[in-house]
């Protein structure tokens, strides 16, 4: 569904990027994971549409994302951003209906749909009850929340645009950095609910690989702008590739009771890379 | 714009016929109106203000008139000393008020819109430091007064700013893709204090006369003297309110950022543009009309986000209205309260604004 085909970016004529190819399967879940600095955020604003490539592609559903309008990109395409912070305060629902904006004409005001739809994405966040609430007084987990309903009501459809349903894209970028643990599991779940139920695609960038294994099924590893491997997380994710990506030896092991793979760091740069598993 | 919900959200929604009358209307769908009855409400209000203030300000004053005389159409305007007052002291004097009160309160909100920096005020940027630096040279150089009919101050006052806002955006733009606030803001800055050198240095090398004069100019003065100079702003302030319209909800989402707002379909480059153009515009024209009239252009602003919220669709009319009347009946005292001589009507702004703005800050915090 979103494929991007050797695609290189730089800052000036530092290379951020450079040759990276992967492939988004339509209600998939990746993860991009590489040490900081690597490039993560930047291919999250490729594949948003936010930056260019210098050389390359990224396709969505068949078309170049240059050729797509911004505004009907952003009813398919939605970005969550590390940390929100806003210049001045607006309460929750009217965050929530900042992501009404590519629905809306110049001068058209939010109707009862719109609010509705604003209001359906605060409850599949859990965070409706939170809507009169100013968003300057949240907590880091409850704004990232509030941040990620105002991206989903990006996707919300009104009555009159039913019909064929097109493909959901939702990025996020590092969305538990700054989080507890806590509110890691929130957010953790908060994106596997998004993806079963409304077979959202989901981009999730992060330098946690607990994070993204609880949360992701395919990981692309990002190191020095350069993929070192991409693929299922299962088959990805090996000592050896975890190695390659941070200079740290680690033991993979499928968790019993979280019923996905974890990562126990075990030390760094080690000559002798103990046998995982 | 329909009324009808129907199925595609998961929520069990109502559904209302299409007059809506007949089904009970949910709290959540009474509500989503409230935008539409805030701006209602807020703007009639506000409006209301601003009307008020326009009729009231040119009957007040040291010396008393009324209605009925100054329309009085048995006397000849010639010997009819109420008209006289109305028509050529205190009516231009009050629609000089009404359009720059207007314009900088909305030029410092979108200007802070623009910077994400609740600080910015319309004279941040250089803009009025280039329009002070335009109109001392006219005076201290002794130009020609007026160029085919036109007072060559307030042309001067104009080309200063926009060429202050031509180099502060050429800065902002040169070296980076799309256009950089942070540049913009320090730019700004660095003009500003430029300029004010600038000034300073005409003002020591000019002789006294010249001096007084160029300090009453910077005091700001709404003693325009007559309709010429409000209609020659007019079409300025025109172009810049045309484009303030289209920029309001494009305001709210660049408060969360370039990227979360374009990521949501602005194109913010162009935003940036238009706001950018619109302000220094207004804050340009406004400046040649009436000099620098400080502390409208941030203190409106906040106090009308203290009061509806930040909403630009709301506090952009809000504050333009309210602006306008604030500068007016501020000049109202400044020409009262030491009859015949006049304060300059800046220092009203602070004084009075001032203390309310910071009891308002405190309560509501």
């Amino acid at each position: 569904m979103l494929q991007v085909t050797n695609v290189s970016f730089a800052y000036d004529k530092h290379l951020v990027l450079n040759d990276v190819s992967f492939e988004l399967a339509s209600g998939g879940l990746l993860g991009i994971l590489g040490p900081n600095g690597s490039g993560k955020t930047t291919l999250l604003r490729l594949l948003g549409g936010l930056l260019c490539p210098t050389t390359g592609q990224v396709v969505l559903d068949g078309s170049d994302l240059d050729s797509i309008p911004k505004a009907g990109l952003a009813k398919r395409m939605a970005m969550v951003p590390q940390e929100t912070y806003l210049a001045f305060d607006y309460s929750v629902l009217e965050v929530a209906l900042m992501g009404r904006y590519p629905h809306l004409q110049t001068f058209e005001v939010e109707g009862p749909e719109d609010v509705e739809l604003a209001r359906a994405a605060l409850t599949e966040t859990g965070t409706a009850d939170l809507e009169q609430r100013s968003f300057m007084t949240l907590s880091g987990g409850e704004k990232q929340r509030v941040v990620i309903a105002s991206a989903l009501a990006q996707f919300g459809r009104r009555a009159a645009d039913a019909g064929r349903r097109p493909s959901e894209v939702l990025l996020l970028d590092e969305p538990t950095a700054s989080l507890d643990l806590g509110y890691q599991l929130d957010i953790a779940s908060t994106i596997r609910r998004l993806n079963k139920d409304r077979s959202t695609a989901v981009v999730v960038s992060t330098h946690d690989l607990n994070f993204a294994t609880s949360v992701c099924d395919h990981v692309v590893l990002l190191r020095q702008g350069c993929v070192l491997a991409a693929g299922p997380i299962h088959k990805i994710l090996r000592p050896d590739t975890v190695k390659d990506l941070y200079d740290v030896d680690v033991v993979v092991e499928q968790h019993a009771v979280a019923g996905h793979l974890t990562i126990t760091p075990l030390a760094r740069r080690a000559t002798d890379a103990p046998d995982g598993h | 714009m329909s009324n009808e919900l129907t199925g595609t959200i998961k929520r069990p929604s109502h559904q209302t016929s299409g007059s809506g009358n007949e089904t009970p209307i949910t709290p959540s769908a009474k509500r989503s109106w409230s935008l539409r009855r805030k701006l209602i409400v807020t703007l009639s209000g506000f409006g209301g203000l601003a009307l008020i203030t326009l009729v009231v300000a040119p009957l007040v004053g040291p010396t008393p008139i009324t209605l009925a005389r100054v329309f009085d159409t048995s006397v000849p305007f010639r010997d009819n000393v109420d008209a006289q007052i109305f028509f050529i002291a205190r009516l231009p004097r009050t629609l000089a008020g009404i359009l720059v009160g207007a314009s900088l309160a909305v030029a410092g909100v979108v200007f802070q819109a623009l910077l994400r920096n609740p600080l910015a005020t319309p004279f941040t940027l250089g803009v009025s430091a280039g329009a002070s630096l335009g109109a001392m040279l006219v005076i201290t150089l002794g130009l020609p007064s007026a160029v085919a009919g036109i007072p060559a101050v307030p042309i001067a006052s104009l080309l200063g700013s926009l060429g202050a806002a031509g180099i502060v955006y050429a800065m902002a733009t040169l070296r980076h893709r799309g256009l950089s606030t942070t540049v913009l803001l320090l730019a700004g800055v660095t003009l500003n204090s430029f300029f004010s050198a600038l000034i300073m240095f005409v003002q020591y090398s000019s002789d006294f006369a010249q001096t007084f004069q160029t300090v009453r100019w910077l005091m700001g003065n709404l003693d325009v003297g007559g309709f010429q100079p409000i209609l020659a702003t007019l079409p300025l302030l025109g172009i810049a309110f045309v484009m303030f319209g289209t920029l309001p909800r494009a305001l709210n989402l660049l408060t969360l950022g370039s990227d979360s707002a374009a990521a949501r379909g602005v194109d913010v480059l162009r935003v940036q543009r238009v706001a950018f153009l619109s302000a220094s515009l207004a804050t340009g024209a406004a400046v040649s009309l009436s000099g620098p009239i400080g502390f409208i252009g941030i203190v409106i602003p906040h106090l009308i986000r203290l009061v509806v919220g930040a909403d630009h669709r709301i506090v952009m009319p809000a504050s333009a209205f309210l602006g306008a009347a604030f500068l007016v009946a501020c000049d109202v005292v400044a020409r009262s309260v030491m009859a015949p001589l006049e304060l300059p009507v800046g220092v009203i702004t602070a004084l009075t604004g001032g203390p309310f703005f910071l009891w308002l800050l405190v309560r509501r915090r």
